[in-house]
C-alpha cells in the first residue's frame, strides 16, 4: 500500500506517495524527481545522499521516506536562493572542489549546515565535520579550502 | 513492509507482539536500515519508536539522568548539562559514525545492536547506567553490563525494547572518561575502548572505580579487578601500573583486520590507564 507523505521540502510543500519500505532518497529521485541528492553507497558510509531534515543532517539512504511526514527536508536543490549561487558553491567552482561530481551535492549540504551552527570553523573542524562525505577524486583539499573560503565569504570577511 | 509509529512503550510492544518475528524497532535506523537495503533483514513490519516522549527526552531529577533509548548522539552531544556531568559516556556516544550517523544514531540502538565494539557501551558499564526494559511482561530493570550477551545478541527477552538509560547520580569529585584506538582519526570501528569513571576523595584517594572494556571479548566487558587496583590508593605510578595489567590480563580479543590479540591486549591496558588519568583530572575539576 502507498503512503501518502505531506512534508516541506527545499521550502515548497509537497504531497508525495510513497511505499512504506521506500528511503526519503529513493522518494526524493524516483518519485519527486529530484535527483539533485546522489546515491553513492546506499548505507550511510559516503554521504553522498547528505539533506537536512528539520535542520539536522542525516544521510537520506538511513531515513524511511515515511518518517518524514510533516518534516522540513533540504536538498542540495534548495541551496542556490532565486537563480543565485550560494558562497559554497561559488566557490567549489573556482576552485575545481570536484571532479566526477557525485560527492558534491552531499559535500554541499553537509558543509552549509556546518556553517549555520558554526560560521567560523578551524581547518580542523571542517574536517571532522566532512568526515562522513567520501570523495574518491580530489584528495578533499581543494574541497576543504573551499568551504573555509566560503565561510569568510558569508562572514564579509573576504578581499 | 509496513510503516507503524508509536506513541508509548505499550503500544510499541503490543505492535512488535502483534507482528510477529518480521517486526523490528526503528530508532535512528542506522542499523536496521544498512542491513535491510542489504538483504540481510525483511522486515514485514518497522515500528518508529521517534514519537514516544520517554525515548527521545533526556530527563534530569536530583543529579540523576534519564536518557530516552532513541536519542541521537548529536542530541547527547547538545545537551550542556550531560556533557558538564557525565563527559565519558557523551564522548563515547559522539565517536559513532560521521555527523550525518550521529543526526540519526541513538544510544538504545548502539546497545541493542549489540557489537563488542559499540563505543557507548564500555563508558556506560563504567557510568554503572541502568536500563529500564518494557516487554509484554511489564517493565524490568537491569544493569547496562547485563545487556549484551554475545556479538549481535541481548538478554532482552522477545518484543522487549530499552526505554531509557539512566545514569546515577555522581558523588561530588567523581569524574568519567573514554577512549578508543582506531587507526586512523574519523569513520571507524574500535580496535579497543576504554571507559573509566572514578570518584576521588579531597585528598586524591580514590574512593570508588568502574572499568569497562570494549572490542577485547565477544561483549563489552566490565573489568572490576582493574577499578580495584585503584580504590582505596591515590592514582600513583605503582596503583595505575596496577590497573593498566588487570585490564590486560581481563582482554581476551579475537585477531582480526582490526588488529592482532597481543596488540589489542597491550592496547587495553594502556587506554584503561590513560582513561583513568583523564577522569581523574574530570574529578578534580
Amino acid at each position: 500500500m502507498k503512503r501518502h507523505i505531506t512534508a516541506t521540502i527545499d521550502g515548497e510543500a509537497r504531497e508525495f506517495l510513497c511505499d512504506e519500505d521506500q528511503t526519503l532518497l529513493d522518494a526524493l529521485r524516483d518519485v519527486l524527481f529530484k535527483t539533485g541528492t546522489k546515491e553513492g553507497c546506499g548505507t550511510g558510509d559516503c554521504g553522498a545522499c547528505s539533506v537536512t531534515v528539520d535542520g539536522r543532517l542525516v544521510c537520506a539512504c538511513l531515513v524511511l521516506a515515511a518518517e518524514v511526514e510533516g518534516a522540513r527536508v533540504e536538498t542540495v536543490e534548495g541551496i542556490a536562493q532565486e537563480g543565485e549561487l550560494h558562497p559554497l558553491q561559488r566557490r567549489f567552482l573556482e576552485q575545481a572542489a570536484l571532479q566526477c561530481g557525485i560527492c558534491t551535492p552531499g559535500f554541499l549540504v553537509a558543509a552549509k549546515s556546518l556553517l549555520e551552527k558554526n560560521p567560523d570553523p578551524s581547518e580542523k573542524e571542517v574536517r571532522f565535520w566532512l568526515a562522513g562525505n567520501l570523495c574518491r577524486c580530489t584528495g578533499y583539499d581543494k574541497i576543504i579550502r573551499s568551504v573555509l573560503d566560503a565561510a569568510a565569504d558569508l562572514r564579509g570577511e573576504s578581499g | 513492509m509496513q510503516y507503524v509509529m508509536a506513541t508509548t512503550v505499550e503500544e510499541a510492544v503490543a505492535l512488535l507482539t502483534e507482528g510477529g518475528v518480521d517486526a523490528f524497532p526503528l530508532a535512528g535506523g542506522t542499523d536496521l536500515l544498512a542491513q535491510m537495503r542489504v538483504g540481510r533483514i525483511k522486515p514485514a513490519r518497522v515500528i518508529d519508536l521517534k514519537k514516544i516522549p520517554e525515548l527521545r527526552e533526556i530527563v534530569e531529577a536530583e543529579g540523576e539522568y534519564q536518557i530516552g533509548a532513541a536519542v541521537s548522539g548529536a542530541e547527547l552531544g547538545e545537551h550542556v548539562g550531560l556533557r558538564a556531568r557525565w563527559p565519558g559516556v557523551v564522548e563515547a556516544m559522539e565517536l559513532i559514525g560521521s555527523t550525518q550517523i550521529q543526526g540519526r544514531a541513538s544510544l538504545g540502538g548502539n546497545l541493542c545492536n549489540a557489537s563488542p565494539a559499540a563505543d557507548s557501551v564500555p563508558a556506560l558499564i563504567a557510568a554503572g547506567a541502568v536500563c529500564s526494559l518494557v516487554g509484554p511482561e511489564g517493565r524490568r530493570e537491569i544493569a547496562v553490563e547485563e545487556i549484551i550477551t554475545g556479538p549481535g545478541r541481548t538478554c532482552l527477552a522477545r518484543n522487549e525494547i530499552v526505554a531509557h538509560v539512566r545514569l546515577p547520580r555522581p558523588k561530588p569529585g567523581s569524574g568519567d572518561a573514554y577512549l578508543r584506538l582506531i587507526p586512523r582519526s574519523e569513520m571507524d570501528i574500535a580496535v579497543v575502548g576504554a571507559g573509566v569513571a572514578l570518584t576521588l576523595d579531597p585528598d586524591g584517594t580514590c574512593t570508588a572505580c568502574r572499568v569497562a572494556l570494549g572490542a577485547v571479548a565477544p561483549t563489552p566487558l566490565a573489568v572490576p579487578e582493574a577499578a580495584a587496583a585503584l580504590v582505596g590508593r591515590r592514582l600513583d605510578e605503582a596503583a595505575l601500573a596496577e590497573l593498566e595489567a588487570a585490564a590486560r590480563a581481563a582482554a581476551r580479543p579475537i585477531d582480526d583486520m582490526r588488529g592482532t590479540i597481543v596488540y589489542r591486549v597491550r592496547v587495553a591496558g594502556v587506554l584503561a590507564k590513560r582513561a583513568a588519568i583523564i577522569a581523574a583530572q574530570r574529578a578534580g575539576e
